[in-house]
């Protein structure tokens, strides 16, 4: 009998590993044979640790299961799928995932991530597979006609990317993957590479044999050492099957890959300073042009994407362009994994289809807050997305139509605040972080966040204030257009939109603020 | 050739002076040596002299310098440019605070101030005891099921003041 309990970071933080030794302990007191898979997250992270049973081919979820949970569950017959207070049935029928449409995640939570032949059974390699029956333009053609556009956050169209790297002339092109997940609100990345790291080898593979590129890295941050170890473990599975090295199953295909590991700066999520820190230098922007795509890692033309791009590239080979396409709305074509996150009552991964309102993500899968106050404000894309009111939470998800309301749906990360939140205060952390985390090349970026604590201070001290308001607009104009990267260019995004729709807690000097 | 006398040899890799212990030295120098081929060498052999020393002692430098063929300012560049790596002996766990939006949005401010107060020091201070050193981070990856802190490279999440007081108990009973 199978039981499967998470091995992902999340639910091992809130006792995943107890869980799994009290299961394995009692099972061995009861004399009963199990075999127990440490499979990755399925998302539903306020039931984790989430334990599932397979039961005559389903899979029946329990959780959120602690150790001292684990005798009750025995008593109560859970190996057999039998009733308990904790059950939650079917996990495929539970709304919050039988709601979504998990393309890109359809592995996660569902096979062991350390098995190269788990992987194969439910449809990796398939699209590697195509993919080398294919000319090299052929792949890119495929990838631009899907629609997929970079989901690191700036939303490039990745066939473009592809297609200038493939037409470079080097003797030697690269692979990078930007697994530099640093936006505060966005665990998707890491769920995917500790859950299906396979399918973010045969991805980076593709781009590979798409470009000509013999050699790939994936910048991981230092923060994600769960996601190191299972990204090193499939590199060395890959390589033992032949899926990396030379003549790929047979083919003429080279392909090397290595997991370089980041040192806590979120300036290196910017694709350029990426480049430089991989090269082994202080992390800081580089000007563009020239592009990466013509002269990226060691001055070589380099495919650089996030990793939700490339682990969605299989399922272009796989199933076709049209497949891909039809999913989504407007020019964001395909599905983005959304991450509920903060004050959220059920918080997770909702890989959907573009369209959805944030509204129906919030309320709908979300639950509203945890706190059960009502959600004052939501911040989408990170720490350089907007902050949205209740007036725009019918936007949709949609690339465009976050634009239009001068925000960002960035990685996916949703950040809900209920009406404790204190906005200047979130506005003062946006300015104080992009003080911390400046690479120091350009003046706005540099100086500006110093300068913009100072004045959203003075401001919400009351000296002055509507010449600081007026000194706070000019100072995010210099830093919108005046910055090198999207660091210092859209640290205005949170300033101003807290500033915009939340004008009130900027003029009570008399309420009590925490410090940044 | 001249029998006169002998040549002096003058050594073009003089060895920068150092304060490192033995063991210490010979850590980094293997570091060095086992990884210095790779292309874009330095962080990881950053990486591995804080894996095995728990920081990066200062007079490391000069020598990963040297045997990197590097200007000692070009290696304290790098090494003073990212917030993971220290050049101060830690205690003997790290405790690594999230700071971020998401772990904000569910009390991480107190948590903080709870943090600072019981251990009775700032950010990138250690414990009189020598057990715990509280760092700053700016996300985790676990947004959903904050606050969340990483203890070592443990995470820890749905950290509430009882279960810090908990976490700190353990790290100071363990060595």
């Amino acid at each position: 009998m199978k039981i499967f309990v998470p091995c992902d970071a999340a639910a091992l933080g809130v006792g995943a590993e107890e869980t799994a030794e009290a299961i394995a302990a009692e099972a061995k007191r009861r004399g009963i044979d199990i075999t127990l898979i440490r499979n990755g997250s399925r998302g539903l992270l306020w039931l984790e640790p989430l334990v599932e049973v397979d039961v005559a081919g389903t899979r029946v979820a329990y959780g959120p299961v602690q150790a001292q949970d684990v005798p009750g569950l025995f008593d109560a017959g859970f190996t057999s799928g039998k009733q308990h207070p904790l059950s939650h049935g079917a996990t495929e029928e539970i709304p919050y995932f039988k709601r979504q449409a998990r393309l890109t995640f359809a592995r996660v939570g569902l096979t062991d991530p350390r098995s190269l032949s788990d992987y194969g059974e439910h449809g990796g390699y398939r699209g590697l597979k195509a993919a080398l029956a294919m000319s090299p333009a052929d792949i890119v053609a495929s990838v631009t006609a899907s629609g997929l556009r970079g989901r690191g956050g700036a939303a490039f169209p990745a066939g473009i990317k592809w297609k200038t790297v493939l037409g470079a002339q080097a003797a030697q092109k690269y692979v990078v993957c930007n697994a530099d997940e640093g936006d505060s609100g966005t665990f998707s990345d890491r769920m995917l590479m500790e859950g299906d790291p396979f399918v973010l080898i045969e991805g980076m593979t593709i781009a590979g044999l798409a470009t000509g590129a013999t050699r790939g890295y994936i910048y991981l941050r230092w923060e994600y050492p769960q996601a190191k170890a299972a990204l090193e473990a499939a590199i060395g599975a890959a390589y033992a099957a032949n899926y990396l090295g030379e003549n790929i199953l047979g083919s003429a295909l080279r392909f090397d890959l290595e997991v370089r590991m980041g040192a806590g700066a979120y300036i290196c999520g910017e694709e350029t300073s990426l480049l430089e820190s991989l090269e082994g230098k202080r992390g800081q922007v580089r000007f563009k042009p020239p592009l990466p795509a013509l002269e990226g890692l060691f001055g070589k033309p380099t495919v650089i994407n996030n990793v939700i791009t490339y682990a969605s590239v299989h399922i272009i080979l796989d199933r076709g362009a049209e497949y891909y396409q039809h999913f989504g709305m407007g020019r964001s074509r395909g599905t983005l994994p959304m991450q509920l996150a903060g004050n959220i009552k059920y918080g997770g991964l909702v890989e959907i289809a573009f369209g959805m309102t944030l509204r129906e993500l919030m309320y709908d899968f979300g639950g509203g807050t945890l706190s059960g106050r009502p959600i004052r404000a939501v911040q989408v894309g990170g720490p350089l997305g907007a902050y949205l009111p209740e007036s725009q939470f019918d936007t949709p998800l949609d690339y465009e139509a976050f634009a239009a309301v001068k925000g960002m749906l960035g990685h996916g990360g949703i950040v809900v605040f209920d009406d404790s939140v204190d906005m200047a205060a979130q506005a003062r952390y946006a300015m104080e972080f992009c003080a911390i985390e400046s690479c120091g090349k350009c003046t706005p970026c540099r100086i500006g966040s110093t300068r913009g604590v100072e004045v959203i201070d003075r401001l919400v001290a009351g000296e002055n204030a509507a010449k600081q308001e007026t000194v706070l607009r000019d100072l995010c104009e210099t830093l919108t257009y005046g910055s090198l990267c999207a660091l210092g260019g859209l640290t205005p995004y949170p300033v101003l939109s807290a500033l915009n729709h939340f004008a009130e807690d900027f003029v009570k000097p008399m309420r009590a603020r925490a410090p940044g | 050739m001249s029998s006169q006398s002998p040549r002096r040899v003058i050594p073009i890799k003089l060895e920068p002076p150092s304060s490192l212990r033995p063991d210490e030295r010979s850590a980094v120098l293997e570091a060095c040596a086992r990884l210095k081929e790779l292309p874009g060498a330095l962080l990881p052999i950053l990486h591995a002299v804080q894996e095995s020393l728990s920081f990066v002692p200062k007079d490391a430098i000069p020598l990963i310098a040297r045997e990197l063929n590097l200007s000692v300012a070009e290696v304290h560049g790098v090494v003073s440019f990212y917030h993971y790596f220290r050049q101060t002996r830690p205690g003997r766990h790290v405790l690594h605070l999230c700071r971020a939006e998401a772990c904000q949005a569910v009390g991480a401010q107190a948590l903080e101030a709870h943090a600072k107060a019981t251990l009775k020091i700032d950010f990138h201070g250690t414990t009189a005891d020598g057990a715990i050193s509280l760092e700053p981070v700016y996300c985790l990856g676990n947004c959903a099921l904050g606050p969340s802190v990483m203890v070592d490279e443990q995470l820890q999440g749905r950290v509430t003041a009882q279960r810090f007081d908990a976490l700190v108990t353990q790290m100071r009973g363990r060595s």
